[in-house]
């Protein structure tokens, strides 16, 4: 008897999201974007951890000293110091953590909440799109800051608090989005094709819409990011964000502006944190924007 | 055209209706009262209490309650709970400095982002859209509270320029040209930096159209024809990317009106941001309803205004 060897032909094929993640590493501005992020990543895990081994560095955010109050930038205290002596650079290290967190958890939250009304309107179409698109309108109308800071203020600031309302304001963007992808996807050869099989409209959704409309999702959700880091430093910034004596670089901000003509360093430097994280998450987003969008 | 309006118009108001549900339960149901004194002050008597409640309807059921807010909403007999004052009073006396305030600022988004979008969209994929893109992002990401101060620093310590209030304190100005321009300067430092997101997401909207617009036969053909570069940008391209630059007026309102909470207060500028502010701190329920109503009724005004426009300019669009 022969054996019959069959040879096995890989045939390199390139999956949708390699591809997109290849073009978007190919894009200079969208390496450096990813690098900055990874760099507040790191400094938002390790601080934490570091801190909890009881090895502050460079200093204890929380110490403070009295004889060494609004010192400007120098060797000791890099970014100086604050009014009550306390090191800026080393606040700053512990806000990366709450800037973060805020813009990762309040994503996801508008994420979920966003990928499940627009599919459902987007989907079913008729009267249900219809009143869930009108509600959507309506809390267009609303500026969703103000909206934040009342619910923030009334039930009181925490970090919960701050997270889940941002989420549960800013899903209406993405809303539409799903929306639009679904109604183009679920009239395609493929999603019909399921119908006619007798699939459930649950299944047809999470198997045949969803991951088809993956790219536009992620776009939204990483350009989300930077809405909620900003919102949260606003929200701070009133007195409203996450409490002292935790660091939050919207709060060292807010606690240096009575001492703005005397110590430049309590505004500038948090601020310049604000705005780089911010920038590199819209720059990456735009970046995947182009990646997923461009052919070829 | 009329029954368009019509219907946009019924539709904005089954939007406002639903808009005072969302924030009227928004501010009541949680926690806290708008009492202004502590619930435990022993100099309050009961009866104090009692006529206090009373008085704003605060004794009713949240429903009774929903309904005698719009309802003296609508009779203008709403009181604000702070003061006791007439809410559309509080609010109008701040309107025009609110209106004048987002309106110089969606002109300055409106131009100087159509020119960055231009630019960028005109020279798509070279650096110089990478530089203008970069610009764009970066304006969005700017926290407007961060950059103001940086201005009052900049401004008011090396620069000695007042920026405070709608015009300068305590100075009387020898002829009246010299006060409007005081006026206007004071008006335009908020805007500016009110307006940078707004620039921003202008140039982002025109350059995507601007790039499809360019694609466009009609535009290889004015090309062939010989016409300079310039009026085949501004003549033939920009006019078919109109759209979002008309869209622009109705989307921008709601996050200037967002952003004018903080700006306002930091340049204590009196417009209806700053009375929002307040408002929350002092749990001032009519006000904030009254507030958020007529903040929707100017986006929804502002939304309808902007269709009407588009199909003014564009022939293309029906209004049906």
């Amino acid at each position: 008897m022969t054996t019959l060897t069959i040879p096995i032909i890989r045939t390199e094929v390139e999956t949708p999201a390699q591809r997109v993640w290849r073009r978007f590493l190919a894009n200079p501005v969208a390496r450096i974007s990813l690098v900055v992020i990874f760099f507040f990543a790191i400094i938002a895990g390790g601080t934490p951890i570091l801190s909890a081994t009881g090895h502050h560095w460079p200093c204890d955010p929380n110490q403070t000293n009295l004889e060494q109050k609004l010192l400007p930038p120098s060797p000791q205290h890099w970014l100086g110091t604050d009014n009550l002596g306390r090191d800026v650079f080393s606040r700053m290290l512990h806000g990366a953590g709450i800037s973060l967190t805020v813009g990762l958890i309040a994503v996801a939250v508008s994420l979920g909440i966003g990928v499940l009304v627009g599919a459902i309107a987007g989907y079913f179409g008729g009267i249900t799109d219809q009143i869930l698109m009108r509600s959507v309108d309506a809390l267009l109308c609303f500026p969703t800051f103000f909206l934040i800071l009342t619910v923030v203020a009334l039930l009181g600031p925490s970090l919960i608090n701050i997270v889940v309302v941002i989420g549960l304001v800013s899903w209406t963007g993405t809303a539409r989005i799903v929306r639009g992808e679904f109604l183009t996807i679920r009239e395609t050869e493929y999603v019909k094709g399921a119908r006619v099989l007798g699939q459930g409209a649950w299944k047809i959704i999470t198997r045949h819409i969803l991951p088809n409309a993956t790219a536009p999702i992620l776009v939204t959700a990483v350009l989300g990011i930077p809405d909620a880091i900003l919102s949260e430093a606003g929200l701070s910034f009133l007195g409203f964000g996450v409490q002292p004596p935790q660091a939050t670089w919207g709060n060292i901000i807010a606690d240096g502006k009575t001492y703005l003509l005397d110590a430049w360093w309590l505004i500038l430097f948090p601020g310049l944190a604000i705005l780089i994280a911010s920038l590199s998450f819209y720059l990456a987003g735009d970046a995947l924007r182009e990646a997923a969008e461009s052919r070829g | 055209m009329s029954a368009f309006i019509i219907r946009r118009l019924a539709l904005s108001l089954v939007l406002l209706f639903i808009i005072s549900i969302i924030s009227f339960f928004i501010v009541t149901l949680t926690p806290g009262s708008p009492y202004p004194w502590g619930d435990l002050n022993p100099k309050i008597s009961a009866e104090v209490k009692a006529n206090f409640r009373k008085k704003f309807h605060l004794d009713q059921p949240l429903t009774t309650q929903y309904a005698l807010i719009m309802r003296d909403l609508f009779t203008g007999n709403l009181r604000s709970i702070k003061d006791d004052r007439s809410v559309m009073a509080r609010i109008m006396e701040r309107l025009p400095a609110t209106l004048a305030l987002n309106f110089t600022s969606i002109l300055i988004s409106l131009s100087f982002g159509t020119l960055l979008g231009i630019y960028a969209g005109r020279y798509a994929g070279t650096w110089r859209d990478l530089a203008g893109s970069f610009f764009a992002f970066l304006f969005i990401a700017l926290p407007g509270f961060w950059i103001s101060y940086l201005l009052l620093i900049v401004l008011v310590k090396e620069c000695g320029v007042p920026v405070l209030g709608t015009q300068s304190y305590g100075i009387a100005f020898a002829n009246p040209l010299a006060s409007l321009l005081d006026q206007i300067w004071h008006l335009l430092i908020p805007a500016t930096v009110l307006a940078l997101g707004g620039i921003a997401v202008q140039s982002r909207y025109l350059r995507a159209t601007m790039i499809e617009s360019l694609r466009e036969d009609y535009i290889r053909t004015a090309r062939s024809k010989g016409l300079a570069e310039e009026v085949v940008l501004y003549k033939h391209a920009l006019r078919n990317s109109v759209r979002p630059i008309i869209s622009g007026i109705g989307m921008l309102l709601p996050a200037m009106i967002s952003g004018a909470v903080i700006i306002e207060t930091i340049f204590a500028y009196p417009g209806m941001g700053r009375l929002g502010y307040e408002a929350v701190l002092e749990r001032d329920y009519p006000t904030l309803v009254a507030l958020n109503f007529v903040v929707a009724a100017l986006v929804l005004l502002g939304n309808l205004i902007s269709d009407l426009l588009y199909a003014a300019v564009d022939p293309r669009v029906r209004l049906e």
